[in-house]
């Protein structure tokens, strides 16, 4: 088997450079064989790589521990179930499954993308080849999945128990499809720089790709704060490590895209900008990694156990100066086909929502690389944390907040003064509301109160345009209220799509806005023994140490802790928290294999978490340590992601509500500078 | 004025707003990062070292040197970075990872007393997502 991964992985990387050097010569314009034979090199790369990934399952499940990277995550007591997703525990498997995704995206954007985009394929098809190739490099130059030992151990080392969890199943695949989607887009705009069809077509041509990227980075990072939640046990769900920071970046710069591009697309302005934030974004995904891989920040060692990040250094210097070039010879033909009118407009809105992005970006990227910063200018490091992070996002963010609910009520162009008047009365009265309703409920810190005002103006906000969607639905085709709802949705999907997105943003916030008041309370009790814990929401929970019990599960020890909650003398039944000790067996001899590791006791409801953590016995007794937390409005983050994927799907949902975009940019061919071509022209050269 | 030329000036506002918060970030959340060795020298050439808060890093747990005191919730153990030894207190609860079984490295917060002792408010230990470098070497190894 890893005879077959290694020779597919170098096929995979002959066919590859093949594809890259033929799309990038440009020869294919006069020879159509060699233009079928960039897009077929697409395909068969995909192909190989398939081939190379079934290798390494095939390697998984027949336990063949003479392979180094089977031997390193799974061991013969390992659920199949993880030993099927130990293929992404480690940093081999993990190369190998991006560039299988890689390149089936890669042949899917030749394969879906429609025929009036047919001429930017070649050169799409060559930048994704490319990184392809780099992934495939790195493998078989530095960290081979196929690697053997020297002799066969008789069991695995098993997977760690922090990655036994379902959130750990999904987590980094979502996170990768993210990352890897946006080479899509990446290469569409190289695409269009190469061949100067600087029009607004690859707009389009990316539009779904975008959503797809950016759709899947939202999940996986929802779902990285979950499995942090539930399995780290340190109580919080975003701890700003530089692990989070990395996935948090391009998701930044991928919101700024996503709203600027409309103004692209309605006005023709701020091509240079979109460009440079699809540029920006394919490089942070790829810097993100290398943060990751390299433990460059992490280590204070810093350069590198693995060679692994130099090579994702030595890529991003190279596909960064390759694109800035290119950017900056095609500055010119970028030039914008309108100008801003007014700063109450919402192209004003869009803009300063994306400086906010980007601001906030920034300020991530600071933060996180000022150790490496601060050593390089002062000599010494200095580090930044969490306070750091919330001191300059907290703000930024509310300003951000306060966008979402302006940017949909504002007009194009120039808001008139009745335009501003219908549009903001009832929103900003809602906000007032809330504002003073959080008062009267003795709230006093600044940030929450401000969220919960702006939570009352965003929601509103969205309520009154969904309200006069569907009274208008109802009034002129008669419509029921469910009937006008669904079709107003369905028919203007990107729009109401969008709105839904905001909604689960504003969840996101409340929750945010929630954690500011988390208690937490330490103790250490006998069996029987209660402690009392006030909840900010104002009852008092009162946890009773019932006792430890001690069992054997397939793969691990477990001891168990159990608690009696009791809310204002409501009892709410028994709440457990475990140590688990993993172990592998070795000629039938138990052997501890990691760590003893925690299972969190978690009571969820609509207003509150109860977190506990049970962290040990005193000396063999029935003693045990535990830590109380309750974090408030926690369901909400988990509720939010869910809003957040729903309206993401409505807004890429094929078919209606289609790009009407065309007909608008027709309309304005008369502004259109001499040598750009509309998008459907494409069609014809 | 041309709303171009106001939108630049509302631009400008933001930009610096975010250049201000980052620096007085900085400035009041920013902890020195050193190894114990470099904390060492630090302290030797400049007493204020002493009582000032910094994250110490690159050392590990010297093996055997963890005392817990369950009831108390106190753990007391060395760190080294090789050539430099400080005793750690810290009165908490630690990561699961946070052994003295085998080389740990650990990331205190906190502050070296005049006593020579480091008291920690913070204790980290390596997590899940980095054990592949030590599995790998490991594996070469084996």
């Amino acid at each position: 088997m890893t005879f077959l991964g290694t020779f597919a992985l170098w096929t995979a990387l002959l066919v590859g450079l093949w594809g890259a050097v033929v799309a990038f010569s440009g020869r294919w314009q006069w020879q159509p064989a060699l233009e079928r034979s960039v897009t077929r090199s697409v395909y068969a790369v995909w192909f190989a790589v398939a081939v190379a990934a079934f290798a390494l399952w095939r390697g998984l499940f027949a336990h063949d521990f003479n392979i180094e990277y089977v031997w390193a995550y799974t061991a013969r007591n390992l659920p199949d179930v993880f030993i099927a997703t130990a293929f992404w525990a480690g940093q081999k498997g993990s190369l190998l499954l991006w560039a299988l995704v890689l390149t089936l995206f890669a042949s899917l954007a030749q394969f879906l993308t429609p025929r009036r985009y047919a001429p930017l394929l070649p050169y799409v098809a060559g930048v994704t080849q490319a990184v392809a190739v780099f992934f495939i490099v790195v493998m078989l130059f530095a960290a081979n999945p196929f690697e053997r030992l020297a002799f066969t151990p008789l069991d695995g080392r098993g997977l760690n128990p922090q990655l036994q969890h379902p959130g750990m199943i999904i987590h980094p695949p979502m996170l990768y499809l993210g990352y890897i989607s946006f080479t899509i887009p990446f290469a569409f705009a190289v695409a269009a720089l190469l061949s100067r069809r600087l029009d607004t077509g690859w707009i389009f041509a990316i539009r779904k790709w975008s959503l797809v990227s950016w759709l899947f980075l939202s999940a996986g990072i929802t779902i990285g704060m979950w499995w942090a939640y539930v399995e780290l046990g340190w109580g919080g769900y975003w701890a700003w490590d530089p692990v989070e920071n990395a996935s948090l970046l391009p998701w930044l710069t991928m919101t700024a895209f996503l709203h600027s591009v409309m103004i692209q697309e309605k006005r023709g302005m701020l091509k240079r900008w979109n460009l440079t934030l699809v540029v920006a974004t394919f490089l942070l995904t790829i810097f993100g990694t290398f943060l990751t891989r390299s433990g460059v920040i992490a280590s204070v060692h810093s350069f590198t156990q693995s060679p692994v990040g130099w090579y994702f250094l030595g890529f991003l210097v190279v596909a960064g100066t390759f694109a800035y070039t290119l950017l900056h010879t095609r500055w010119p033909e970028l030039a914008p086909e309108a100008e801003l009118e007014s700063m109450l407009s919402r192209e004003a809105a869009f803009l300063f929502n994306n400086l906010l992005l980007v601001g906030v970006a920034f300020s991530v990227l600071w933060g996180t690389m000022f150790p490496i910063i601060s050593e390089l200018v002062q000599g010494t490091k200095l580090t930044v944390g969490p306070p750091f992070f919330n001191r300059v996002n907290v703000p930024l963010g509310l300003l951000l907040l306060g966008l979402t609910g302006i940017g949909p009520l504002i007009a194009w162009r120039r808001a008139s003064r009745a335009n501003l008047k219908r549009q903001f009365t009832l929103p900003l009265g809602a906000g007032l509301l809330a504002l003073v309703a959080s008062l009267v409920a003795g709230m006093r810190e600044l940030y929450p109160v401000v969220t919960v005002g702006l939570a009352g103006f965003v929601g509103a906000a969205i309520v009154q345009e969904f309200g006069r969607g569907v009274r208008a639905r109802m009034r002129m085709y008669g419509d029921s209220l469910i009937t006008a709802l669904a079709r107003l949705v369905g028919r203007n999907r990107r729009r109401y799509g969008g709105y839904i997105v905001h909604v689960g943003i504003l969840c996101y916030c409340v929750a945010f806005a929630g954690m500011a008041f988390r208690t937490d309370l330490e103790a250490t009790l006998k069996p029987g023994e209660s402690v009392s814990l006030a909840s900010p929401f104002g009852h008092t929970w009162t946890f009773t140490h019932t006792g430890v019990s001690q069992y054997k599960d397939a793969n691990r020890y477990v001891s168990q802790a159990a608690l009696r909650l009791d809310r204002e003398g409501e009892d709410l039944g028994l709440l457990t928290s475990e140590k688990r000790q993993h172990f592998t067996l070795e000629d039938g001899v138990e052997v501890k294999s990691f760590e003893a590791s925690t299972e969190v006791g978690l009571r969820s409801d609509l207003r509150e978490d109860v977190y506990v953590v049970f962290e040990g016995v005193v000396n063999g007794t029935e003693e045990a340590q535990y830590r109380f937390t309750i974090n408030p409005l926690v369901w909400w983050v988990w509720f939010g992601g869910l809003v957040l994927v729903v309206g993401g799907l409505i807004t890429m949902w094929p078919g209606g509500g289609g790009p009407v975009a065309p007909a608008r940019r027709a309309l304005a061919a008369d502004a259109r500078p001499a040598g750009a071509q509309p998008a459907e022209a494409l069609s014809d050269a | 004025m041309k709303a171009g030329t106001r939108f630049l000036i509302g631009a400008g506002v933001i930009a610096a707003a975010v250049a201000w918060l980052m620096v007085q970030g900085v400035r009041e959340t920013g902890v020195f990062y050193l190894t114990p060795t470099e904390l060492a020298s630090k302290v030797a050439a400049d007493s204020s070292f002493y009582d000032l808060g910094v994250k110490v890093g690159g050392a590990k747990v010297v093996p055997g040197s963890v005392v817990r005191d369950a009831a108390s919730r106190q753990i007391d153990f060395r760190m080294s970075d090789g050539q430099q030894v400080y005793p750690v207190s810290y009165r908490g609860l630690v990561p699961d990872t946070f052994t003295d079984a085998s080389d740990i490295e650990v990331i205190v917060e906190g502050h070296l007393g005049r006593d020579g002792v480091f008291h920690a408010t913070e204790v980290l230990a390596k997590c899940g997502s980095r054990y592949e470098a030590a599995a790998e070497e490991e594996a070469r190894r084996a």
